[in-house]
C-alpha cells in the first residue's frame, strides 16, 4: 500500500546484547532518573491555603452584575436559560414596583434566578446570550457541599455585592 | 539470676517487637512520602507535622472498616491466613543481633533474644513459613483472582527460595558458621561480607525482593491482573494485617541484609568509639548503626518500588531459574575454590 505520510518508521527489534539482558545498568539508570526527582520542585499545591493561579479567561462561578448605580442588570428575559445546553438555569420574572429603581435596572427584574451548579458545565453560553451584560463566569471554584440541594445557588449568592458608595 | 535474664529477655522482646512494628507503620508513611518525593509531589501531609500521625489515622481507618467474610469461603482458614502471616512476619527478629552485649548495672546484657547455632536456618525457616499466610488466606477466599494469586505466592517464593539458599550457601563457606551472632563479630570494623561476597549480595538482594513481594516481583498481589490478588476478599483490619506483614517482612529482610552483609552493628573506627564512649553507649551506638543500615535497605525497597514496573510472570521465571541459579551455583564454585586456595597458602 502506499504510504500517506512518510513517519511511518520501521524499529528493527535487536536481540538484546549481554549487557542489556543483565537488567542492572538499566535499573540503575532509571533509579538515578528517579532519585534526581527527589530534589525537584514539588507540583503539589496545598489548596485550600493556596489556590491556583487561573488564566485570564477562566470560566468559575457565576455573578449576577450590577450597572453602575448599584442596580441589578438582569431583567429575566431567559435567554441565558434558552442557551444553556445542561439545563442548569430557571428564573422566573417580577414587575418592578414604584420606589425600586435603585434596585432594578429595567422595568422587568429576576424575582428567582436559580442556578444548578451540579448540571451546569461552564461553559459559558449564557454569558455570550446574555443582552444586558447581567451574567459572567468570573468567580472562584465553586465549593463543595453535602446535599444536592446546596448546590442550587439562588439570587442571594450569584448576585454580587453592591458597590460601595464611591 | 535467673529471674534477672527472663525479665531481661522480657523486656528485649517487648522492645523488638514494638520498635519492628513501629518501624513497619511509619514504613507506610515512609513508602508515601518516598512515593510522592520520586513523583515531584510531597505526599501525605495533613495529619500532624508533615503527616506525621498519618500511621495512626491509617491504623484507626482500618479498625473501624466493616470486616466482610465471604459466604462461600472457609472461614477458620479465611481468618488463619492473615493471622499466620503477621505472625511469621513477626518472629524472624528473634535472631538478629542487635548489637554487641551492652553492660547494664554490672550486668552484660546480649541485645539478641537467643544466639541459637542455627540462626540463618531459622530465619529460612520463618520465611518460607510466610507464604503459608498467602497460600491459606488466597485459597481460602474461595474467588479465582485470590487463588491465582496465591499460586503465583507459592511458586515465586519456592523458586526464588532456591538462589536464596545458594547464596547464602557461599556466603557460609566463607564465614564458617551458622550463628547470626558470630557472623557479626567476624565483621568487625569494615570487614564486611559484602568485600568477599558482591555476587552472592546482589543475588541476595534480588531474592528477598521476590520473598516479601516487593515491586518488581510483587505479582502476587498484581492489580492489573489479579484485581488485588491474594487480599482481594480481605477487608478492614485482615487487609491491614496483610499489609503490615508486608512491611514488617521488608524490616526483617532488610536486617538480615545489614547483618549478613554490610557487617550489622559493625562500622569503621568502632573500637576507638567503643574506648571513647564505654561499654554501656558504646554498643548502643552500633544499634543505632545497624539501624541506619536497616532504614537505608528500607528506602532502598521503596526507592526500587517507584523506578522498576512489575516483570511479567515468565520474565520472573526466567530471571529465577536460567539466571539467578547458574549464577549462585557459580558463586559457590568460585567462593569454594577462593578458599581452597587461600588456606592452602
Amino acid at each position: 500500500m502506499e504510504p500517506l505520510s512518510n513517519r511511518k518508521k520501521v524499529l528493527e527489534q535487536k536481540p538484546m546484547n549481554f549487557w542489556e539482558r543483565l537488567y542492572l545498568p538499566a535499573i540503575f539508570q532509571g533509579m538515578g532518573i528517579t532519585f534526581m526527582h527527589m530534589f525537584k520542585k514539588k507540583e503539589t499545591i496545598f489548596y485550600p491555603e493556596v489556590e491556583r493561579e487561573f488564566s485570564e479567561n477562566w470560566r468559575g462561578l457565576h455573578s449576577l452584575k450590577r450597572d453602575e448605580n448599584g442596580a441589578e442588570r438582569c431583567t429575566a428575559c431567559g435567554l441565558c436559560a434558552l442557551s444553556c445546553p445542561a439545563e442548569a438555569i430557571t428564573m422566573i420574572a417580577g414587575e418592578r414596583q414604584k420606589g425600586e429603581e435603585h434596585l432594578y435596572r429595567e422595568e422587568k427584574f429576576a424575582a428567582v434566578y436559580e442556578i444548578n451548579m451540579l448540571r451546569c458545565i461552564f461553559c459559558g453560553l449564557c454569558e455570550e446570550a446574555c443582552p444586558k451584560e447581567a451574567i459572567y463566569l468570573d468567580g472562584p471554584i465553586v465549593p463543595s457541599d453535602y446535599l444536592r440541594k446546596d448546590f442550587i445557588y439562588g439570587k442571594d449568592k450569584l448576585v454580587e455585592d453592591p458597590i460601595k458608595s464611591i | 539470676m535467673e529471674i534477672a535474664l527472663i525479665i531481661e529477655k522480657f523486656i528485649l522482646i517487648t522492645v523488638i517487637f514494638s520498635v519492628s512494628l513501629g518501624v513497619a507503620a511509619y514504613s507506610t508513611l515512609a513508602e508515601r512520602k518516598i512515593a510522592g518525593y520520586l513523583q515531584d509531589r510531597v505526599g501525605p501531609s495533613r495529619a500532624g507535622w508533615g503527616g506525621m500521625f498519618q500511621p495512626l489515622a491509617d491504623g484507626l481507618k482500618m479498625f473501624f472498616k466493616e470486616e466482610i467474610i465471604p459466604a462461600e469461603s472457609s472461614k477458620a482458614l479465611f481468618i488463619l491466613g492473615p493471622s499466620l502471616a503477621l505472625l511469621t512476619a513477626c518472629i524472624g527478629s528473634a535472631v538478629i543481633p542487635w548489637g554487641q552485649d551492652v553492660l547494664i548495672a554490672d550486668r552484660l546484657v546480649s541485645l539478641q533474644v537467643t544466639d541459637i547455632n542455627v540462626g540463618i536456618l531459622y530465619i529460612f525457616g520463618v520465611v518460607s513459613l510466610g507464604v503459608y499466610g498467602i497460600m491459606i488466606g488466597g485459597w481460602a477466599s474461595n474467588n479465582k483472582f485470590s487463588l491465582m494469586g496465591a499460586v503465583r505466592a507459592a511458586s515465586q517464593s519456592i523458586s526464588y527460595e532456591i538462589p536464596m539458599g545458594l547464596s547464602i550457601i557461599a556466603l557460609l563457606l566463607a564465614t564458617n558458621t551458622l550463628s547470626m551472632k558470630e557472623i557479626a563479630e567476624q565483621q568487625h570494623g569494615a570487614n564486611w561480607n559484602i568485600l568477599y561476597q558482591p555476587l552472592g549480595f546482589i543475588i541476595f538482594l534480588v531474592c528477598s525482593f521476590a520473598e516479601t513481594n516487593r515491586t518488581p516481583f510483587d505479582l502476587p498481589e498484581c492489580e492489573t491482573e489479579l484485581v488485588g490478588g491474594y487480599h482481594t476478599e480481605y477487608s478492614g483490619f485482615k487487609m491491614g494485617a496483610f499489609m503490615f506483614a508486608e512491611y514488617l517482612n521488608m524490616f526483617l529482610a532488610s536486617a538480615v541484609m545489614s547483618t549478613l552483609y554490610f557487617g550489622g552493628y559493625n562500622y569503621p573506627g568502632m573500637d576507638w568509639v567503643n574506648e571513647m564512649a564505654g561499654p554501656t553507649i558504646g554498643p548502643l551506638i552500633g544499634m543505632a548503626v545497624l539501624f541506619l543500615k536497616i532504614f537505608a535497605f528500607i528506602f532502598f525497597f521503596m526507592w526500587v518500588r517507584w523506578t522498576v514496573p512489575r516483570f511479567r510472570y515468565d520474565q520472573l521465571m526466567n530471571l529465577g531459574w536460567k539466571i539467578l541459579i547458574p549464577l549462585a551455583i557459580a558463586n559457590i564454585v568460585i567462593t569454594g575454590i577462593v578458599i581452597t586456595f587461600v588456606d592452602k597458602l
